[in-house]
């Protein structure tokens, strides 16, 4: 149990740093590479909650498909005039004080809240085997939802198609 | 002392196997380097290289020397930091990803629920390594070359992806020994089920290591280097050493989900089980070969290390083959409960497995010989008019014959070659609306 | 069993660490024993030999966008066919008809990239 709790505090440390480090860097590609770091310690996380097929899956999407569009969107940015900027603007106070307010808020609400209602523990293995599982569910309980992303595809395909062409002209 | 390797015990075995494919690997490596030198030079009526060994056998840590000692080149201008570590990523991923492989059912480093995606997880991590080398180097020729490989990549990556599908389907799971314990089982090799998805894989493996025909992120003649052109001494060779890792594990996965894995051809045919000896032959022949060799060299004093060093690796062969063939009654205990050869069956696994893998490597050899490079909009139309679309189709039509074959009862493989019929008529329509 | 499954991972953790080491050693080795003359020409991007003209790292065509984009909306959907073909044996007819309905759909998206030119790279 202790090495599952130390495993934990420290890939949580590494994620919460590396996000810090991605919206203090300048240098853009910097902050991409920190937020590689930090994916792959959700990654992990999610591997000690035996999620393994969330694990390989946010690795594939995340950091092999939409990190390689960032570093595409990020070359196309002018660096010398990208480090001259300065990294916030003025609203960086008002986007500070709403975190500020959501963290107490969230704090508030696991202090008040303790005791109320006991955690359940997860029995070992429930989750396994994994892909199994959530094939399961998706395709036999959740058949409409799923029908229903590949909508979202469809639309995000029109719109990929369209930005490119507004870019281009 | 005991206590402490009682404690280590359980770490020890992974942590040999670990080692083992790491050195098994980082050799093969460098000795395909020269296999491919000495290939496309008979494939071109030359020697190769001759000078360093006897046949150029050590030309290898010839290189590999000359290497280490060339000096280390950055740009000005460059990220200094994502240019260091951005071949160290290449690295990472090409070799990180051969813990998932099952070389021999005793022989893995481990096997886990969701091995497939891990590994194609860890493996599009090279992708990164590519597309900030180009990046950091401040320099025109490795951003276009990053920018190229990594559309290329990204693009054979959705065909590679169905066709891995395709073999799911029939495989029922992801763990690599599962996969090939399913085949196993089925008694046929996935490749004669599924012919069109294995071509698939194949041709999106060779986009996949940048290799001929699909060569275009390093194309000379227009890309000097593509994106390692600012890379030199131990870093390019960094490079070098992840790209053909990284074709060695294409051909690992290929021959894991296509060609049976460990399993020798016709591994339930009882008749066949002569077969087993192959090692032995295989052995035998190169000690023939070097003891041939070692008797055609002058017989002077200057070509003495040479002969002295073929007369050894024929001797080592030798020694080997006898090692192999030493039967489990010679063993102290008489071997009870072993099979009659017991380091002959114990190696057949990995002698199948790296065979296979071998067969594709010099696959991969023999098309840089043979086809001319694509230009850029050929590939990308390739890829995605083409390639896509025939994978996607094999998925229907394959998953609409496995029903078809549960709820009729026609037999499987039957029902299988209907449906790749059926997209191989795809195919042919997609080739004749492009033409 | 939580400590089970995370040790079937551990392995690659090793041979990520082992990678890593690899890597780091030789390119400390290689800096330790080979040579180093500076040179500022040495040191200007590769551009035949010529003086580089310009920043090297200038926007270049939309197009690698959309193949990017493109790219991770076709891996999602890859990704939604693994689960569904790992069990594909149990689900039957039905699994077959949600999958045909679903790819239909997405086939109607790729006809539109084809038809608007999306996919075409010749100049």
């Amino acid at each position: 149990m202790m090495f599952a709790q130390g495993s934990f505090y420290v890939l949580a440390a590494v994620a919460v740093v590396s996000a810090l480090l991605v919206i203090t860097r300048r240098n853009p590609v910097h902050s991409a590479i920190y937020l590689i770091v930090t994916l792959l310690s959700v990654a992990l996380l999610y591997l000690q909650l035996q999620a393994e097929f969330i694990a390989a899956v946010q690795i594939i999407l995340y950091i092999g498909g939409i990190m390689v569009l960032f570093l595409f969107v990020i070359m196309l940015v002018k660096l010398d005039v990208a480090l001259r900027q300065p990294p916030f603007n003025q609203q960086w106070w008002v986007a500070g004080a709403a975190a500020l307010v959501l963290a107490v808020e969230l704090v508030g609400v696991i202090y008040l809240g303790r005791g109320t209602a006991a955690l359940p523990q997860a029995p070992p293995g429930s989750l396994q085997p994994n892909t199994e599982l959530i094939g399961r569910t998706l395709y036999q309980n959740y058949m409409l939802p799923f029908e229903i992303a590949s909508l979202l595809l469809l639309v995000a395909m029109v719109g990929a198609v369209l930005m490119a062409r507004r870019k281009a002209s | 002392m005991t206590l402490l390797l009682e404690t280590l015990k359980p770490y020890l075995l992974p942590l040999i196997r670990v080692l083992v494919v790491f050195l098994g690997i980082s050799l093969i490596v460098a000795y395909l380097v020269y296999a491919e030198r000495k290939i496309l030079a008979h494939l071109q009526v030359r020697l190769g290289p001759m000078r360093v060994g006897p046949h150029g056998l050590l030309q290898p840590i010839a290189d590999g020397l000359k290497l280490l000692l060339k000096e280390d080149i950055m740009p000005a201008g460059a990220d200094k930091g994502v240019f260091l570590l951005a071949p160290v990523i290449s690295v990472i991923a090409a070799f990180t990803a051969f813990s998932l492989i099952p070389f021999a059912p005793n022989f893995y480093i481990t096997d886990v629920n969701v091995g497939l995606l891990f590994l194609i997880g860890i493996s599009s991590l090279g992708i990164l390594g590519i597309i900030l080398g180009g990046w950091a180097s401040n320099s025109h020729y490795p951003l276009l070359g990053a920018l190229r490989s990594t559309a290329q990549l990204v693009s054979y990556e959705v065909a590679l992806g169905f066709a891995l599908v395709s073999a799911l389907l029939l495989a029922g799971t992801l763990s690599m020994v599962a996969i090939v314990e399913a085949q196993q089982r089925q008694g046929v090799w996935f490749v004669f089920l599924q012919p069109v998805a294995f071509f698939i894989l194949f041709v999106a493996a060779i986009a996949e290591t940048n290799r001929n025909p699909f060569d275009l992120p390093e194309a000379e003649s227009e890309l000097v280097a593509g994106f390692h052109t600012e890379y030199s001494g131990f870093r390019f060779s960094l490079y070098f050493l992840a790209e053909y890792a990284a074709m060695i594990l294409v051909s690992s996965i290929a021959v894991t989900l296509f060609l049976g894995g460990w399993l020798r051809p016709f591994a339930r045919v009882r008749a066949l089980d002569f077969l087993d000896f192959t090692p032995v032959a295989v052995l035998v022949l190169a000690a023939a070969w070097c003891f041939r060799e070692c008797f055609r060299y002058p017989a002077t004093r200057e070509w003495r290390w040479q002969r002295l060093l073929l007369l050894g690796l024929g001797v080592g062969a030798l020694g080997i083959s006898a090692g192999l063939l030493l039967p489990a009654r010679f063993l102290p205990g008489g071997g009870e409960g072993l099979p009659a050869f017991p380091a002959l069956t114990a190696i057949q696994g990995v002698f199948w497995f790296m065979s296979k893998v071998f067969l594709f490597l010099f696959g991969f050899i023999w098309f840089r010989g043979t086809f001319p490079r694509y230009r850029f909009d050929q590939l990308m139309s390739l890829g995605w008019h083409f390639m896509i679309p025939v994978a996607i189709a094999n998925v229907i039509f394959c998953s609409l014959a496995i029903v078809l074959s549960r709820q009729m009862g026609w037999g499987l493989p039957a029902t299988l070659w209907l449906g790749t019929a059926a997209t191989l008529l795809v195919a042919a329509l997609l080739r004749r609306e492009k033409a | 069993m939580s400590q089970g499954f995370l040790s079937s991972y551990a392995p690659i953790l090793l041979h990520l660490v082992l990678a890593a080491a690899l890597a780091a050693g030789l390119i400390l080795v290689s800096w330790l024993v080979g040579e180093r003359k500076a040179n500022p020409s040495k040191h200007t991007p590769y551009e035949c030999g010529m003086p580089p003209v310009g920043d090297a790292r200038e926007p270049f065509a939309v197009k690698f966008y959309l193949v990017a984009m493109l790219f991770i909306l076709f891996d999602v959907e890859a990704i939604f066919f693994i689960p569904w073909a790992v069990i594909y044996r149990d689900l039957k007819m039905a699994g077959f008809l949600e999958m045909f309905l679903y790819i239909v759909i997405l086939l109607a998206g790729y006809v539109y990239l084809w038809k608007k030119g999306a996919l075409d790279w010749s100049p």
